[in-house]
């Protein structure tokens, strides 16, 4: 038992960091900033799902993505359309042509609930939706393309265009998803308002809490034989090939369950902003997901979450001061984190864990001559970490 | 069909046949520059939208200069060979000092030309405007012919046309019938070999690069001709251009001009009798379907992997 709770949380070292990384979430940030601030690290947290799918699928299966977006949007319109079915009740919506549907089926000439839609009336219905559909279309992406043996580039360029079609394809469709505009107005689960700042807070621990347990879930996974196998067809996929494993099915299943992390981050995205849109299921938020998880570390699991709300938090500041500076910063610190520091923060930080491991070994042989080496090179790491 | 005559039907085809030939140049030019890139050295540049985009702008910003010095009716020629010449120089420079460092990692190549794509697009920004500007054209290409009083063709789709053929056939010659091509094509084939027996393979790559870009550039001027260029203006066609070269099947030239002539026939046509975003869709999806299918692409030449 514990030595499967030790294997869970990967030793030591791994039990210390996801203890820092919980106690920040749950601790330092709701104390030290108020509720709109937290609101907005709520979001980020919602990225951070993202990228610990993509850990899970590019940094130790070797599949890069570029579609991610879809699968946090399908899980964030599932969401969106049960609050909206919910927002719009015959009595609110009575002053429409057809009380009872969304105000902008309304808008647009339709006057029957959609067949699409009316799983999302049941709260039940929706939740499994939002799991299974985005694992559904997952599997048939990755049955498509693995069986076929299509990786690399070319698994890449096709999850893009699929996040553009299905972007277009919300867009275009402004009747049946409600456009470029995308769902708004989102106010109650099931009678609870969500917009005050009680419900906030809970949304923010909810959020953290399936954070800390999507972490978990893929460190079971990473942990287990089938995370050495991820390893292997990372690095030299036709040997394990030979050595009589089905590839394809291995990086199937990976793809879906990376599908429905990225979808229950979408789903809590539509519960804490309130509302759900297009601009978070095409080509460039998919992408900007990947920057997430390169700049944390792409091997990292908790990595990828400080480098979710490092970006972020970059971006908010410099877009609210320098705005033409930023997209500078974004791009110049893409190049430099691919081109430099491919393992990204937690690469940083492993680096000089090291170094100070062997300096406190050396200082202790000779105490006075390496006491004043060591100080620096933890305000160094601190630097890498904050 | 739709309400329409068989007459009608015909001209419908014919002229959105047309509006389609020039996506087809643009989306042509775009994709040979990243199948020589992608197809010849495995590369993927994001980027490749933002050289069209400088290729645009040297277009633009020289027919202003023409029309202030009155050479409004030629100036059209020196854009095009200037913006070959300054997307091939940045191309080099890039290859330079990103892209040789990363040959061996692919989807990190995909990564880091991405950063480059925004940085670039900001220099847009910062230095022309975020608004969109056109390039005057010359009064030669302006107007259109009629061959019959139904149907209207403009003559700078028959120009950007030609110009598009002629960089096809140039990158043919230079490819399969010049020295520098065989040299591409050796190490295309064996890296090692071909550094044995003496061809500077890093100054190939380099050169290869550049090229693809250069002809990126070409693309971006003849984009001036039927649309106005903004900062963002080279993401409209980086997917579709990814997409012509995955379908035609990289380093295949026929592959390439064939996928590019359907993919840019088949929107324009769908675009007509459905609404702009669903023929897109459904042109976008009836690729993706095929190449799961057939991932390796139309005109891939067969080979033992």
């Amino acid at each position: 038992m514990n030595a499967s709770l030790s294997k869970l949380v990967g030793g030591k070292q791994g039990a210390i960091g996801l203890a820092l990384l919980a106690a920040l979430i749950f601790v330092v940030l709701p104390l030290g900033v108020d509720i709109f601030r937290l609101n907005l690290v709520g979001k980020y947290l919602t990225y951070a799902f993202v990228a610990v799918s993509l850990v899970l699928l590019w940094g130790n299966g070797g599949i890069l993505s570029l579609g991610q977006g879809i699968f946090f949007g399908l899980g964030g319109y599932g969401m969106a359309m049960f609050m909206k079915l919910e927002a719009s009740d015959p009595i609110t919506t009575k002053i429409q042509t057809t009380p009872g549907i969304p105000d902008f089926m309304d808008w647009n000439q339709i006057t029957e609930l959609p067949w699409f839609w009316h799983p999302f009336q049941s709260l039940p219905l929706t939740i499994l939706a939002i799991l299974v559909i985005p694992a559904l279309f997952a599997y048939f992406i990755g049955f498509a393309m693995f069986k076929r043996r299509v990786g690399g580039v070319y698994f890449a360029i096709i999850t893009q265009a699929i996040a553009l079609i299905l972007s277009i394809l919300i867009v275009g469709q402004q009747g049946l998803t409600g456009g470029v505009n995308g769902i708004t107005d989102l106010k109650t689960v099931m009678g609870w308002d969500t917009r005050t700042d009680s419900a906030k807070y809970i949304l923010y621990y909810v959020n953290g809490i399936l954070l800390i347990g999507s972490i978990l879930l893929s460190k079971y996974i990473l942990n287990s034989k089938f995370g050495m196998l991820l390893l292997a067809m990372r690095d030299k996929e036709e040997r394990v090939r030979f050595s009589g494993y089905d590839v394809s099915n291995f990086k199937i299943f990976i793809f879906c369950v990376a599908a429905m992390i990225s979808a229950v981050g979408g789903a809590m995205f539509t519960l804490q902003v309130g509302f759900m849109s297009p601009s978070f299921v095409g080509i460039v938020p998919s992408i900007e997901m990947v920057i997430f998880c390169a700049v944390g570390g792409r091997m990292s699991l908790i990595g990828a979450v400080y480098g979710t709300l490092l970006v972020n938090y970059g971006k908010t500041v410099f877009s609210e001061t320098y705005p033409e500076l930023w997209l500078f910063l974004m791009g110049g610190l893409f190049i430099t984190v691919v081109m430099f520091f491919p393992n990204g923060l937690a690469g940083i930080y492993e680096k000089y864990a090291k170094k100070i491991k062997f300096l406190r070994k050396f200082s202790d042989a000779q105490p006075e001559k390496a006491a004043d080496v060591v100080p620096t090179n933890e305000i160094k790491e601190m630097g890498a970490k904050a | 069909m739709f309400g329409y005559s068989m007459g009608d039907i015909g001209n419908i085809m014919i002229m959105q046949g047309f509006s389609g030939l020039s996506m087809f140049t643009v989306l042509l030019l775009m994709a040979l520059g990243l199948a020589i890139i992608f197809g010849q050295m495995g590369v993927i540049n994001m980027a490749h939208g933002e050289f069209m985009t400088i290729g645009a702008y040297t277009t633009v910003m020289l027919s202003k200069v023409a029309a202030t010095y009155g050479f409004v009716n030629y100036y059209f020629l020196i854009a095009i060979v200037l913006a070959f010449i300054l997307a091939f120089a940045l191309g080099y420079f890039v290859e330079f000092i990103m892209i040789r460092h990363l040959y061996k990692r692919p989807l990190d190549t995909l990564l880091a030309t991405w950063g480059l794509s925004l940085v670039m697009q900001q220099a847009f920004r910062s230095s022309f405007g975020a608004k969109e500007m056109s390039a005057e054209l010359p009064e030669w290409m302006l107007g259109s012919f009629k061959p019959t009083p139904d149907i209207d063709i403009p003559i700078n789709g028959v120009f950007v046309m030609v110009l598009a053929l002629l960089v096809t056939a140039g990158v043919y010659i230079f490819m399969y019938r010049s020295r520098w091509g065989l040299r591409v094509r050796a190490t295309v084939q064996n890296r090692v070999m071909a550094g044995a027996v003496g061809i500077n393979t890093k100054k190939v790559d380099r050169v290869t690069f550049a090229l693809g870009c250069g002809i990126a550039g070409v693309a971006g001027a003849a984009f001036t001709t039927i649309a106005s260029t903004g900062p963002t203006t080279g993401t409209l066609y980086i997917v579709d251009s990814f997409m012509v070269v995955v379908f035609g099947g990289a380093a295949s030239l026929m592959g390439t001009i064939a996928s590019a002539f359907g993919i840019a026939q088949a929107q324009s046509i769908l675009q007509f009798f459905m609404t702009s975003s669903m023929g897109k869709v459904t042109t976008l999806l009836v690729i993706v379907g095929i190449l799961m299918m057939k991932p390796e692409g139309l005109f891939a030449s067969k080979l033992r992997k």
